[in-house]
């Protein structure tokens, strides 16, 4: 295993070019992905982030059989079935996660079938399922800093009608908020933040991108503006110690930051300033009895 | 302010309704859910909408919203309809419409009922806070502005719901059963703050399952099933037979006792 100091030295030196890119990258996925990700797991919708991000598939075999660029062609396939889910879902027969049980299988069948009639496809399909880091062309580079800035432009300026329909859809629908057009916003950009990942971490281990920092930060706050500083800095940050254990010890890039993610999530849950698990421990003894639990709440949020 | 009585007065005033339906009709699932309903809630009145369940007290609420197509009839608040009406109307939804586990604070949960005012890619401006903390200042909250709504009671969860509603400073507010899983001094909390709002011209609008609750409180009833069954403040309402057309009850039902409506026989 090697130093930080080593680490810092390779990542430094003009040989190794492609570390620090895959560190930005990582970087940068994880701060579009753990904002996003605040609104995903706060609505509940982790599932539609798993849908996504299957669905996202046969479009990179697509693009990868023709040649073509594979942020867009995930990005085609992501957004059409994200547009799938939210309009089979206004028929109430079928529950929402039924429609997306549905489809996001669909479209991942769909891709491994276009991507078997493509030559080589062992090598690309482990590519794009576990992600190819160290291979990044640096267009690639400058599509996710300007995809994800727009991305969180758009979360930001569409922040408070995200919270109103969050909080109760029906006051929103009674307001005149158009309920449905921000709930695709809200897919699309669910989508897009994905197509950028997908690279970094590759097609099964983005949902943690999106979901993990996010939900380590709910149970370190009670508070939304906290939570989505949080979200992003946890993000960021388990993908920079991942990289940093990923080329020390010789680990997969995808799996060492997801593993670092989880880690942190695990030692919020113990940890956590109010809703941990060993404060509730600590405070059921001092209270005797889980009802005063509730009562010591304190009024300073995080 | 603890001077005002529980019973709101019945309000005989002319003057245009703050709200007015007129020969409502909706369908829902090919399903005639309500028929030649009309209905007008005045500033003052505190008016009950009771009837069984399935017999279009909700449908109702949200055909005024405009959260229904309607077959025929018109809405007005104010005198218009259309978006200027429902722009005017604050609605104040069952408790679990709302997502208690959010991480808001109570103050930014009230807020969040202005988000169409304040407008897109908008911050709240200096009226918009003004609103927000009046709100509070009605439904008694202010001290606990700050706090997360997670953490709340549920007396004081229906006051941030109420609070949210009044945040738009409307006309009319309609409220779906408020008193719902509300220990008896928690309601009467919210009866007399509804009694409150009624005096300060407010035109109120609720659905309820709490009849002698309502008889109390209220200055009229509407009886529904369908449509309006009947229509008056409670002590006019003493016929046994509306009662029992509107709940398709027989007169031998504990309903009609408790209400009062008929002797118990020894």
């Amino acid at each position: 295993m090697i130093s930080v100091g080593d680490f810092i030295a390779d990542l430094l030196n003009p040989d190794l070019a492609f570390l620090p890119k895959a560190v930005l990258m990582a970087v940068m996925s994880s701060v579009v992905c753990g904002v996003i990700g605040c609104h995903v797991v706060l609505r509940g919708m982790a599932f539609i982030g798993d849908a996504v991000a299957h669905a996202v598939f046969p479009g990179l075999a697509v693009a990868f059989v023709l040649q073509g660029s594979l942020v867009l062609g995930g990005a085609v396939a992501g957004v059409a079935t994200a547009v799938l889910v939210a309009v089979f879902s206004q028929n109430r027969r079928l529950r929402e996660d039924t429609i997306i049980g549905v489809f996001f299988v669909a479209a991942f069948a769909l891709g491994i079938v276009i991507i078997s009639r493509a030559p080589g496809y062992a090598g690309s399909l482990q590519h794009f399922l576990f992600g190819s880091i160290t291979g990044i062309p640096d267009e690639d580079v400058v599509i996710v800093a300007v995809g994800g800035t727009i991305l969180l432009l758009g979360v930001f300026l569409l922040h408070k009608e995200f919270v109103a329909v969050s909080l109760d859809r029906e006051m929103a629908r009674s307001a005149g908020l158009p309920v449905l057009w921000l709930d695709l916003a809200l897919y699309v950009m669910v989508t897009l933040a994905i197509v950028l990942s997908v690279q970094t971490i590759g097609n099964i281990l983005v949902l943690a991108l999106l979901i993990t920092p996010a939900a380590t930060a709910r149970l370190l706050t009670d508070r939304l503006g906290m939570m989505m500083l949080l979200g992003p800095v946890l993000g960021a940050t388990s993908a920079v110690v991942g990289l940093y254990l990923s080329w020390s010890l010789d680990l997969p890039a995808g799996g060492t930051i997801v593993l670092v993610s989880t880690a942190g999530f695990l030692l919020a849950w113990v940890l956590a300033p109010r809703h941990g698990l060993l404060v509730r421990k600590v405070r059921g003894r001092r209270a005797m009895g889980p009802v005063a639990v509730e009562r010591v709440a304190v009024p300073a949020g995080g | 302010m603890t001077a005002v009585g529980t019973r709101v007065p019945v309000t005989r005033e002319p003057g245009p309704p703050a709200l007015q339906v007129t020969d409502l009709a909706v369908e829902l699932g090919g399903r005639l859910v309500l028929h030649d309903t009309d209905l007008a809630v005045r500033a003052g009145e505190l008016v009950g909408l009771i009837g069984p369940n399935g017999a279009g007290k909700t449908t109702l609420l949200r055909s005024v919203l405009g959260l229904v197509p309607t077959r025929s009839g018109t809405v007005q608040v104010d005198g218009r309809s259309g978006g200027a009406a429902s722009s005017r109307i604050g609605y104040v939804p069952q408790r679990h419409e709302f997502a208690w586990d959010f991480p808001i604070s109570v103050e930014d949960a009230v807020m969040s009922g202005r988000v169409r005012r304040v407008g897109w890619m908008r911050r709240p401006a200096v009226a918009d806070y003004r609103a927000v903390r009046q709100a509070l200042d009605r439904v008694r909250m202010t001290d606990l502005r700050r706090r997360v709504v997670g953490e709340l009671s549920g007396g004081q969860r229906q006051r941030v719901l109420v609070a949210r509603a009044l945040a738009l400073q409307p006309s009319v507010l309609l409220l779906d059963e408020p008193f719902t899983g509300l220990d008896v001094p928690t309601q009467e909390l919210l009866t007399d703050l509804l009694v409150e709002l009624c005096a300060e011209g407010g035109a109120l609008l609720m659905t309820t399952h709490d009849l002698t609750g309502a008889m109390h409180t209220c200055s009229r009833l509407c009886l529904l099933n369908r449509t309006i069954v009947a229509n008056g403040p409670p002590e006019e309402l003493t016929d046994p037979d509306l009662w029992m057309r509107a709940f398709g009850i027989t007169g031998g039902s504990p309903l009609l006792r408790a209400l009062g409506l008929v002797q118990a026989t020894a």
